[in-house]
């Protein structure tokens, strides 16, 4: 995949994983569909078993993205790994908060927080 | 009310081009002076009301378009949108908060659109969409 279809900032804290995401909105379906298969990899191809997503940069997300969100929830889990969303704002907190997903995620305030105990 | 501007634009069923839409809608609430809490939550619906339109009401048909009227006061704003699929019974859609739903795709889309919006209705068919949101409303 070429650079400019990153989507994410990969970064080693310790043996934890940080992906941040790149982009502001993750509205477009072919934008979720890399996200997704970028995310997928980290668990997959790379078998990283603590990760952390870090929203600080994200304003707007729909559905098609929580989806993918909770794929990933759900691979990490049967690779035995764990994790972490960290700095959500309060708008997109909301969304989860709407669909209950607050539950279904471990959700931090902020990388620091999603961090510690890991 | 006498502040209100209506507008009316079709479109094949591309999301590039609902986006377009979506982003008119916004600028006048923006232009009125709607809050921006306000604005996410229009935004957010129109996103999703409008993918569903094009995805699972036209099914990505080309020759098929979606119709949005729109009506925008300093008060209120109110959309319809209607594909040209065959529509669909709201009330079968699974509920997606519900534990064996959870982990499922499909029905969070609704489910946002009805909470951050003040009014959602669909016709009977199912492929028209009627979404209002007035401003200051207390939800």
């Amino acid at each position: 995949m070429s650079a400019g279809h990153r989507r994410l900032d990969i970064e080693e804290v310790g043996d934890v994983t940080v992906a941040r995401f790149v982009d502001k909105k993750i509205l477009d379906e072919g934008n979720i569909q890399i996200i997704g298969n970028q995310l997928f990899s980290l668990v997959e191809e790379e078998g990283r078993k603590k990760i952390v997503l870090d929203f600080s940069n994200v304003e707007y997300l729909s559905s098609a993205a929580l989806g993918k969100l909770i794929t990933m929830e759900k691979k990490v889990k049967a690779a035995k790994g764990k994790l972490r969303l960290c700095a959500v704002r309060p708008d997109i907190y909301e969304v989860f908060a709407i669909t209950k997903l607050n539950k279904l995620f471990d959700m931090r305030d902020n990388q620091q927080a999603a961090l510690e105990g890991f | 009310m006498p502040d209100t501007d209506e507008f009316y634009d079709e479109f094949p069923s591309d999301t590039a081009r609902g986006r377009e839409v979506q982003e008119r809608i916004v600028c006048e609430l923006e232009n009125r002076g709607f809050a921006p809490r306000d604005v996410f939550g229009v935004r957010l619906a129109l996103e999703e009301a409008l993918v569903n339109a094009i995805k699972h009401g036209n099914k990505m048909d080309p020759d098929k378009v979606v119709k949005v009227h729109w009506q925008v006061s300093s008060e209120h704003v109110r959309v319809v949108i209607e594909d040209q699929g065959e529509g669909f019974t709201v009330s079968e859609v699974p509920d997606p908060t519900e534990d064996e739903n959870l982990d499922k795709p499909g029905g969070r889309g609704i489910m946002l659109m009805r909470s951050f919006m003040s009014l959602i209705e669909y016709n009977d068919r199912g492929n028209q969409l009627t979404m209002e949101k007035r401003k200051d409303a207390d939800d």
